[in-house]
């Protein structure tokens, strides 16, 4: 017992002080009207949530939150299953040629950092002859695109640059996924004539489903979650005009530039109810479809 | 026995690859540009970067496909003193040292105990670990921030530990890193065998002792995956050190310095510089991952296929 006690206590202090802890304060925080660091917060009940009903900057980050939330992982998914399903080439181990080439390369994002990808995009979609993508168009005689610049374009640059980032893991992913399905089930299907469709959605997809069902609350916690992409590559943290600001740098602006402590708590609290709501759904969908071949 | 079949199985399993390409076909080429197309598509972007941080200025703001005259080698060095990316990337080195070991030694110690102990509340104290993974941390932003201030104003270690100090970050990212670690590691755990450490416990081993020197052995292939993860995890980390190291410019770490180079410069941005500092902070990062993407690769997807 004195050695249990031993292992656990550090882990579970420090866990305790900067974990749980300021996650229950939040819970509380967010019914007060606590704003400057020196003031003390006053209890105001759900006054912080019906505020949050009024704020039009507010709906516009869940709405971008929402629009990612569908999107994100849906192009992802689609994209990542098509190239593990060309890389293993059906389940074959050794896959295309250059396999192993394609899934180092395809990889190289994820071990970027956000703040770094952010910064590298910045400059990728600048919106003159300077910036990678309209250098092109502008000597072709085009109008340049302001990637980041128009706020009717601005959130899909933030789409784009995202799937850019996660194709490469899940195509790992799956590619895993595929390696561990049994070959003789791919080659039983072929010899009874299934073709490449057939047998991606036959075969490999209903097999690989368990992986997907992770893959897609991954993808759509990391949808959620969006900051640093947002608060480090568009104009004014979230700009134009508040085109592409997200629920976290709601949360981020309203805590430590406008030190409103309270009503940033309530906006974690709806976040927070968001990611739950999320995963639960997703499980309880998923689970029905689920297939059971093993 | 081996050495008589084997040119057999080979030269058989070479005809099946060649008739499988065979029978591909077109779809085989098809498929090969469509993963050229992700390649170029995912390359480039960082190649151009390569590219424009050996250029001018004036090369940067005119066509940016252009090669630069001659190589503008003095862009990293001002990127590396003035920009200050040598001191951040040694604070990054610094702080994801301690923080990795401090997580791997912590999470093991409490992921063992709850894995091969079974005591009353065992299964309380594991719910409350992994419930940490259900959080957004943007939830606790905040309050966390006045737990690390009010850290600081503990007697003796306080400066060591508040904000603005590396020490504060590091605890922060060991707590927030725990409940991945201890989920992964004492599902890890559970699946070592128990009678190695039975036979250590009948020569009158300590438990402590069982632990450092049977079962953390044993336990390798689960503790790099899991060192990896919060090695990577932790050096790309922004949103933490964005609100707990504010105001001490000397402590920031290297996501921190790329992203004040373009965010707060503004006109007189030195944009040659910012291109050598992103080149600083990506090339290491590729180079690391390409020797060991291994490891790296199943260090990262773990935790999706646990």
């Amino acid at each position: 017992m004195r050695f249990i006690t031993g292992f656990l206590v550090l882990p579970v202090t420090l866990y305790l002080i900067y974990v749980i802890a300021p996650y229950v304060q939040a819970f509380y925080i967010a019914l007060t009207d606590w704003r400057g660091v020196n003031a003390s917060p006053r209890f105001v009940g759900l006054e912080n949530f019906q505020r949050l009903f009024g704020d039009g900057i507010w709906w516009k980050a869940v709405s971008h939150n929402l629009i990612l939330l569908v999107l994100l992982p849906i192009i992802v998914l689609v994209i990542a299953l098509f190239f593990a399903f060309l890389l293993n080439a059906g389940g074959d181990r050794g896959g295309v040629a250059g396999s192993k080439v394609y899934r180092v390369v395809f990889f190289f994002p994820q071990v970027l950092a956000v703040a770094v990808v952010a910064v590298l995009f910045q400059q990728v979609l600048r919106p003159d002859k300077s910036g990678m993508l309209n250098a092109p168009l502008i000597s072709l005689g085009m109008e340049p695109i302001g990637f980041l610049s128009d706020t009717r374009v601005a959130l899909w640059s933030i789409l784009g640059v995202l799937v850019w980032q996660a194709v490469g893991f899940y195509v790992v992913l799956f590619s895993a996924g595929i390696g561990s399905i049994p070959r003789d089930l791919f080659e039983a299907a072929a010899i009874d004539g299934a073709s490449r469709p057939a047998l991606f959605f036959r075969v490999t997809l209903p097999l690989l489903w368990d992986t997907i069902q992770v893959a897609w609350i991954y993808l759509g916690i990391l949808a959620l979650d969006i900051f640093a992409i947002v608060w480090v590559m568009t104009a004014e943290h979230g700009g134009p005009d508040f085109s592409t600001t997200v629920m976290a740098a709601e949360i981020y602006r309203n805590a430590f530039e406008y030190f409103k402590f309270g009503y940033a708590s309530a906006m974690g609290v709806v976040l927070f109810f968001f990611t739950i709501g999320f995963a639960i759904l997703s499980l309880r969908l998923s689970r029905r479809e689920r297939i059971e071949l093993s | 026995m081996t050495t008589t079949t084997s040119p057999a199985i080979a030269t058989s399993r070479k005809q099946a690859r060649r008739d499988r390409r065979r029978r591909l076909g077109p779809l085989g080429v098809l498929s090969h540009v469509a993963l050229a197309f992700w390649t170029v598509l995912v390359i480039v972007p960082i190649l151009w970067t390569f590219l424009a941080s050996f250029k001018t200025e004036d090369e940067i703001f005119g066509d940016a496909w252009s090669l630069p005259a001659t190589p503008r080698w003095d862009n990293f060095a001002r990127a590396w003193e003035q920009a200050h990316i040598g001191q951040y990337m040694l604070n990054s080195v610094i702080v994801v040292f301690f923080s990795t070991f401090g997580t791997m030694l912590l999470g093991s110690m409490a992921a063992y105990v709850l894995a091969r102990y079974p005591f009353r509340g065992n299964r309380a104290v594991y719910l409350l670990f992994v419930s940490g993974l259900a959080f957004p941390v943007y939830l606790a932003l905040t309050p966390l921030f006045f737990v690390v201030q009010n850290m600081g104003t503990l007697p003796l270690i306080g400066p060591f530990i508040g904000l603005n100090t590396h020490g504060g970050l590091v605890l922060v990212y060991i707590a927030y890193s725990l409940p991945f670690t201890v989920f992964f590691l004492a599902a890890f755990f559970r699946t070592l065998p128990t009678a190695v450490a039975e036979a250590a416990f009948v020569d009158g081993a300590s438990h402590s002792r069982v632990f450092f020197q049977i079962m953390l052995p044993m336990a390798r292939p689960g503790l790099v995956s899991i060192t990896i993860f919060n090695v990577i995890g932790q050096w790309n980390q922004y949103q933490l050190p964005l609100v707990l190291l504010t105001s001490a410019r000397d402590k920031w770490v290297l996501t921190q310095g790329i992203a004040e180079i373009s965010t707060a410069a503004g006109y007189d941005a030195d944009w040659a510089a910012l291109f050598a500092a992103l080149t600083l902070a990506i090339l290491p990062m590729l180079v690391v991952y390409t020797v060991f993407q291994r490891q790296i690769q199943s260090g990262l997807t773990a935790g999706a296929l646990k």
